[in-house]
């Protein structure tokens, strides 16, 4: 379907009432597009396929769960297929995974990585021990819970968790960024 | 083999012998010499020269609140020519320090500054002297008898003062131990267990 030139469509111009006249303009668009093999889709849409088909994960392996961690980059989960390709810098990640147990010494260290990751960013939080301590809850050396720290979307139950469930956590993850995602920052 | 346990130990007489070992016998088929703190260095450098113990393999410490002397420095000698291994036990006060032994073993400095970490037992002569494991400026030595287990700091962001900031420790969570045995009858079968063990009643 194409607009005839002679057909003055007001579409630019004038202010339309709702109706039939609005949408004989959005249809001769749409046909005007897809004649030229153009797709339409939502940017937000976009933005957040965008996103979730590539989350760099920060690699933060502190203590026993990162072993879980590497066995869910590895090819039996090959988290490679969502995107997923762990960084070893904060400035090209997206998602910073805390896979263990964080220290008071590691703690200034973990906020400096999370504050060098540029926005948008994201914070799983594996494993008991980076969840609220877990078996080292009373030790006067962790941090009972590494939210005390950075802010986490996602908290990863176990000790450790398997693979199978950081893969989970991550997926809930994308499913979190497609429900509140947008393209502005913050 | 009727003569084993009339059998000359001759390294464990020479080592008795020594001026300044207090105590020495075998515990398992190993060597265990309890020294006084004041001839240690001196020991140390008989052991490794005269009796080929050429490698510290551990330092650790133990801590008796009880007693007057609180801590005991246990150094784990190997000697490869000798297929030998010695357990050296030094008796250290509250107030007490070691001569360093890392002029011996280089590989020594990193254990005494754990045990300086940890108990606080400060070393003579050692080059680094600063702590090892614990936070900086860390206080207290935590595998002390006496140190609370919680300590007395905890961490948390400060979002005005954009930074990690320290406060006292105060739990969420009420400290819990966990004491599984039954404080009337004691539970030694566990639920389950009785049909294997063949005691059911």
């Amino acid at each position: 379907m194409s607009v005839s030139t002679d057909t003055a469509l007001a579409w630019n111009r004038d202010h339309l009432p709702q109706g039939s006249a609005q949408d004989a303009v959005i249809k001769g668009i749409t046909g005007e597009i897809a004649g030229k093999g153009f797709v339409v889709a939502n940017m937000d849409k976009l933005v957040n396929w965008a996103r979730t088909g590539s989350l760099w994960p920060m690699t933060f392996g502190l203590a026993c769960c990162a072993v879980e961690m590497i066995h869910a980059y590895m090819p039996h989960y090959d988290l490679d297929r969502f995107g997923i390709i762990p960084r070893a810098s904060p400035r090209q990640s997206d998602v910073m995974i805390v896979a263990g147990t964080l220290t008071n010494k590691m703690a200034p260290a973990l906020r400096r990585v999370y504050d060098q990751m540029p926005e948008p960013r994201w914070v799983i939080s594996m494993g008991s021990c980076a969840n609220g301590g877990g078996y080292y809850h009373y030790s006067y050396s962790v941090v009972r819970g590494c939210d005390r720290i950075v802010p986490v979307d996602i908290y990863v139950p176990g000790c450790p968790p398997t693979a199978e469930a950081l893969v989970y956590g991550i997926m809930q993850l994308q499913k979190k960024i497609r429900r509140t995602g947008t393209i502005l920052r913050g | 083999m009727a003569d084993e346990s009339i059998k000359v130990d001759a390294v464990l007489d020479a080592i008795a012998a020594l001026p300044g070992v207090t105590a020495a016998r075998r515990e398992l088929g190993e060597l265990v010499v309890e020294v006084a703190r004041s001839d240690a260095y001196a020991l140390f450098t008989r052991f490794r020269d005269e009796f080929a113990f050429a490698q510290v393999m551990d330092i650790c410490g133990v801590d008796f609140p009880e007693r007057a002397a609180r801590f005991d420095i246990v150094y784990n000698l190997l000697s490869v020519t000798r297929n030998e291994r010695i357990r050296v036990l030094v008796q250290v006060g509250d107030s007490d320090s070691l001569a360093t032994v890392s002029t011996l073993w280089p590989s020594a400095t990193w254990w005494e500054r754990e045990i300086w970490d940890l108990f606080g037992v400060p070393f003579d002569g050692l080059a680094d002297h600063r702590r090892i494991l614990t936070d900086y400026g860390f206080e207290g030595h935590p595998l002390r008898k006496d140190f609370p287990l919680t300590g007395y700091v905890e961490v948390h962001y400060d979002d005005e003062q954009k930074a990690v900031v320290y406060d006292k420790v105060r739990l969420t969570q009420e400290f819990r131990n966990f004491d599984f045995l039954s404080p009337w009858e004691g539970m030694t079968t566990l639920p389950g267990d009785e049909k294997a063990r063949g005691d059911r009643k």
